[in-house]
Order: C-alpha cells, then structure tokens, then sequence
C-alpha cells in the first residue's frame, strides 16, 4: 500500500494499468469491429510511405497509422512527421 | 403469478470467453427470480463439459439429460430436475459424454417452444466460444444476458458476442459486469464499469463485486442467493428484480469504511 504510493510518487511512468487496459481494449476493440487486420494497417502504412516519399522526407520511424473512434464514427488517422520538403528540380 | 396467462421469457447468458461466471449467473439469478415466486427451468447446453448441476447442487439428482429428450429416450417432463430449495425451479441437465454438434438449433427452439408455456423465464447456460454451441444457445433466446470481467480480454470476447447477437437480430442485449474489485478500480488498477459501457455499448443490468461466499457456495453446491449476507447474493438478487421489471439503483458496493475514507482523505497524497 505504502509501496504502491510511493512508486507512484517517485516513478514518472508509473501510469496506471486501468489506463493502459483503456487504451490497449480501444485500440483492438477498433480493429476488431473494423475487421481490418493489424497486417493489413502495416501494409497500408508501408503503401503511404511510398507515395509520400516522392514528395517529401518524412521520419518513417514515427509514421503512425490507426483508427480512432469517437462515438459514432471512427476515422482512419495517419501521423506523418515530415522531416523536410524534396527541392524542387 | 399475475403473468400466468403469458408465454415465458427464453433468455440466453453468454459471454464468448469461457471463466467470466456464465453458470454462476444463470444459477443465481434463476434461484433468485425462484425465490420470487416465479417459475423458472434453467438448461445448460454446455454439452460434454456441464457445470450448471453442480452449481445449483443438483449432480446426484439427475437421471436423463437434453440429449435423450431430444433423441426421445424419455420425456421432457422425465428430465427436469426439481430444485426442492425453491417452489418453482427446475433444471434440464447437459450430456457429459456428448458434444455439441449432437443438437441444432431447431431443435432448442423446439424445446423452449415446449417449455414457454409453463415457465415465466427459461434461461440458457451458453458454452464458451462462438461455434455450434453458441449457435443453439441464442437460437431460441427472446433476450441476452452478456456476461463479463473488468479484464481486457474478456471484453474483447464480450464485444465480439455482443457484434453476433446485434447480426443475429438480438435488440434486447444487457451487461452483467462480474467479480469487480472496487478496491482495485479505486487505485487505477481495474478497469471501471464506466469503462466497459463506455466500450461495448450496451444496457446494464448487473455489476456484481468479487466474493469470496461465491467460491463457499460453489462448494456446498448452494447458490450464493440462499445467503442473505453476502454482496454477491444482493447484486444477483438485484438483477433478478431488475429483469422482472423492477427499477432498482446499482450499488456501488463500496466497502471502503468512513474511517478508512477519512485517513485516506488526510495522508494519501492521491
């Protein structure tokens, strides 16, 4: 109890694992409604790298592509971090 | 009963992932609508791997099960078991060394056709999983009981069930959240009841808390409902009244002590 406190007080990432079950069931209640397999999303991911390169540097590392789901709809969110913009030729 | 004169209620409880206290539900809230005066006849179509006897402590009573009515080696009437405990409930036994491709689903809703007229609820036990055995387990059902855990996975399951209900063209669909651990949603380490409605959607009609009285139960084969003391007995109870109409507020169940609140309140830097 004590322990649990303190670890919560003096460990930054210390969240709590209700938060990271909300998070973890969003995400494959998501997939799992949308019957869009996790193979499927990596293969498109790797599809929009493509096209996108041609036109701009992006960090592929951090590209990332998910559904999010409000209550009604969900929307395909791609996060694209662009490192720079191809010159011009 | 006031509502002689009408057919019964064929309700299924399920809940795809196998564990989350399917049987424990069907023999606690069959015995408390019992308890109640109505009539009620619970049928565990778990075949080869039957439980629902031994919960309700009815093991060395039974002498024919579904499959033999079925397959018309004995009557309906010859298989149920009557609960002595309780003025109206009876029991129709799974087979234990059958499985579940051995009936169809036509032939559970020749079954509870059977049976609606001298029952007011008639509840199915549904096996774990999605394949034939839940197929005959909803094929008759009027309404669905969804059982679950604060657990992810057992919400995945609830979700996926849930999804097969809504095609099966369920409308009636309700949540039973079961073995909540207050203390632990308290501390941020059990995901909230807010939390699954929020997920899966639907109607809730039960939120029973862990207790150790049902594992006791379980053991003397008496279900938890007999003991008027235990906070398990009083959410069954509840969800009882609930399906017969009644409006009764969801406790919390919180037995966190004023005291402990308080010191809580005073050192805990949360």
């Amino acid at each position: 109890m004590l322990l649990d406190i303190l670890t919560r007080l003096f460990i930054k990432d210390a969240m709590n694992s209700k938060d990271i079950a909300r998070e973890r069931l969003r995400l494959v209640l998501v997939h799992d409604r949308s019957s869009v397999s996790p193979e499927v999303l990596n293969n498109l991911k790797e599809d929009l790298i493509k096209v996108i390169r041609q036109y701009m540097d992006i960090d592929e590392e951090a590209l990332a592509v998910n559904f999010e789901n409000d209550d009604e709809s969900v929307a395909l969110v791609a996060n694209i971090p662009v490192k720079g913009f191809r010159r011009a030729v | 009963m006031e509502n002689k004169n009408k057919d019964g209620q064929v309700i299924v409880v399920t809940s795809g992932k196998g564990g989350v206290g399917k049987t424990t539900t069907v023999a606690n809230v069959a015995s408390a609508l019992a308890k109640m005066g109505h009539r009620v006849v619970v049928i565990d179509l778990d075949i080869g791997l039957k439980k629902l006897d031994l919960i309700l402590g009815l093991e060395n009573r039974v002498i024919y099960d579904i499959i033999q009515v079925i397959e018309g080696e004995c009557t309906l009437k010859q298989a149920l078991v009557k609960d002595k405990r309780f003025p109206e409930l009876y029991m129709l036994p799974a087979a234990q060394t059958r499985n579940k491709e051995d009936i169809t689903p036509e032939q559970v809703v020749a079954l509870c056709a059977q049976l609606r007229p001298d029952f007011d609820y008639i509840f199915i036990d549904c096996p774990a999983g999605i394949e034939q055995g839940f197929r005959n387990a909803i094929a008759a059902a009027d309404q669905a009981l969804v059982v679950t855990n604060p657990e992810v996975s057992a919400v995945r399951d609830a979700d996926r069930i849930i999804g097969m209900l809504e095609s099966a063209a369920f409308t009636d669909i309700k949540l039973v959240v079961n073995r909540l651990r207050n203390e632990m949603v308290r501390q941020g380490d059990m995901l909230s009841v807010d939390d699954l409605l929020e997920h899966l959607c639907i109607d809730l009609v039960g939120i029973v808390p862990e207790d150790k009285g049902i594992l006791v139960s379980t053991n003397k084969g008496e279900p938890v409902v007999l003991n008027e003391r235990s906070q398990a007995a009083i959410a069954f109870n509840n969800i009882a009244r609930r399906l017969s109409g009644e409006d009764i507020e969801f406790l919390s169940f919180d037995d966190e002590s004023f005291w402990r609140r308080l010191t809580r309140g005073l050192f805990s830097s949360r």
